[in-house]
């Protein structure tokens, strides 16, 4: 474990060392803090605690974008430079390679969402929201993230050219985002596996109004797992070619 | 140190490496030569421990790398085509962070990172971020690296790749300064740059082993024991007629005479040379340069892979 921490180390500085973290930082606050006045702000009045969800709701979806953005470049942009080879040619077992980068996007995007505080605390100050509420979204918040990032870095595992793993990555992340519209149109019991499987219609409502429930955990925490053992597989089996 | 039998790699329906058996001993420089596309990065990511291969043995310091490759990986130290550079890093922090991956602990690793950078003349660009590097650097800090953790073997591939001659000139004595402390194994195509840092070859075509041992050797079996090239202040004729008196040479033949100057080839091994000059000079013959045939092993090279090619076509 020690040496999956040493990357995660070097990677966690690695997004501090280039502009990259800063821009996609700075990008994802900047459009929380937009969509937080054009959609909420300005739609009238509502309860504070409304106002909470609805921020959540919106950092739903940049900590998504973020997380396919923030995990695209981890194995795949390294296999491109040639560094990976530095990691392969070590005694690194393949499952300290991922979970050391998996760590360092997770502590940059935890960071990252953790810096949008000031917009929850405003609603906090103003308004009438618990801080359970306010711990329960961000839980929430950091889950997803989990589980984004997880098969963001399966889909850099994958891919030869970052570009690939953000697709790869975006395809899968969207499958499961909209995987509650096919269990309308099937039955039983696909209807709830479909359901079931949803990344935001089942597992993030009661988190966006301050409800942890350990169905919705252990989801994003399964999620993470299977991505990252498939990402693990793909390591191991590119040895092979 | 290292023991290869039968060793093959398939990309699918094409052998990038097919039955290659040799063995190479503690602290010997050892040459991989071939074309561009020979099998050389293959078989040499094979012995990193970074490709697995479809079939036969390899052991190095007598652990079975499909057994135990992360033993292997401890006691080897691997340079890609392409050095595994972090740009963002510093050269320093860089080293520490290899030094640690491959195991030095914390305490020892800032030590090995100023032992490598000695080895490798690195020293001066120790707080350098690796961006800013010369290529000469980027393949230097490539070489500490791999040696940081003090391996026992090092496998360097195309070492000198895309450096001019004076890079090339420093990194030679970089890798022969490694000689002894470490087993080297070192692929290129240039010729010359194999026959200068290197014990012994392994010359590989279409990824089979197609000759090994030293350059005398490789040019014994093909019919030749080396040759010598001369360049004289006097009538060929007459320097060819004392190059003969010397015990071992053969054949003399005349490259080129023009305003004065002759330039000869001689047959024979380039050991001989200080008893070529020694019977010039004292015939009164004013020698100017003396090498060995600096196209001789270009020719073994390219008999050895033209009869390989004739093989496959036949």
């Amino acid at each position: 474990m020690s040496t999956a921490l040493l990357i995660a180390r070097r990677e966690l500085g690695g997004y501090f060392r280039s502009m990259t973290g800063y821009v996609i930082a700075g990008l994802v606050l900047l459009i929380d803090g937009l969509m937080f006045n054009a959609f909420v702000l300005s739609a009238g009045e509502m309860y504070s605690a409304d106002v909470l969800a609805n921020f959540f709701y919106i950092s739903f979806g940049t900590t998504v974008i973020a997380s396919v953005f923030i995990s695209m470049r981890l194995v795949a942009e390294e296999r491109q430079t040639g560094t990976l080879v530095l990691l392969t040619s070590s005694p690194v077992h393949d499952w300290e390679i991922i979970v050391g980068k998996y760590l360092s996007a997770m502590a940059f995007l935890a960071i990252m969402t953790l810096a949008s505080v000031y917009i929850p605390a405003l609603i906090f100050v103003n308004g009438k929201v618990s801080i359970g509420h306010l711990a329960a979204g961000y839980l929430g918040l950091l889950l997803v993230g989990s589980a984004t990032l997880a098969i963001g870095v399966f889909g850099s595992a994958l891919a030869r050219t970052q570009v690939l793993a953000a697709i790869f990555s975006g395809v899968i992340v969207v499958s499961v985002l909209i995987a509650h519209l096919l269990s309308r149109v099937t039955d039983r019991p696909l209807k709830d596996t479909f359901m079931a499987l949803a990344l935001y219609a089942r597992h993030f409502p009661p988190f966006q109004t301050g409800q942890i429930h350990l169905r919705d955990v252990v989801y994003y925490v399964v999620v993470t797992y299977v991505a990252l053992f498939a990402a693990i597989r793909v390591m191991e089996a590119r040895r092979w070619k | 140190m290292i023991e290869v039998k039968g060793l093959t790699k398939y990309y699918g329906e094409l052998a990038a490496v097919h039955d290659l058996e040799f063995s190479i001993d503690r602290g010997e420089v050892i040459g991989f030569l071939g074309l561009n596309g020979a099998g050389k990065t293959t078989a040499l990511k094979i012995l990193g421990c970074i490709l697995l291969p479809t079939a036969g043995d390899v052991t190095v310091d007598g652990i079975d790398i499909a057994r135990d490759p992360h033993a292997v990986r401890r006691r080897i130290g691997f340079l890609p085509d392409t050095p595994p550079l972090y740009n963002d890093m510093t050269v320093g922090r860089y080293l520490k962070f290899a030094a640690e991956l491959r195991g030095v602990p914390s305490s020892e690793a800032d030590k090995a990172v100023t032992e490598a950078e000695e080895k490798t003349s690195t020293r001066e660009v120790h707080d350098q971020p690796i961006f800013s590097l010369s290529h000469g650097y980027r393949q230097r800090v490539g070489v500490a690296q791999a040696l940081v953790h003090k391996p026992k073997l090092l496998i360097l591939d195309e070492p000198t790749s895309g450096l001019d001659p004076v890079q090339i000139v420093e990194m030679r004595a970089t890798i022969r300064a490694l000689r002894g402390e470490h087993t080297v194994l070192l692929s290129s195509h240039i010729l010359s740059e194999i026959s200068q840092t290197c014990d012994r070859l392994l010359v590989i075509q279409r990824g089979e082993i197609v000759a090994q041992g030293s350059e005398q050797d490789l040019a014994a079996r093909l019919g030749g024991g080396g040759t010598i090239e001369v360049e004289v202040a006097a009538p060929s004729a007459r320097a060819i007629e004392v190059a003969r008196t010397v015990t071992g040479i053969g054949t003399c033949s005349v490259l080129r005479e023009d305003g004065g100057v002759a330039l000869l080839s001689l047959q024979g091994a380039p050991e001989l040379r200080p008893k070529v000059v020694r019977a010039l000079v004292q015939n009164g013959i004013d020698l100017l340069r003396i090498d060995r045939g600096a196209a001789r092993l270009e020719s073994i090279f390219l008999r050895l892979t033209k009869d390989k090619d004739k093989e496959q076509v036949q």
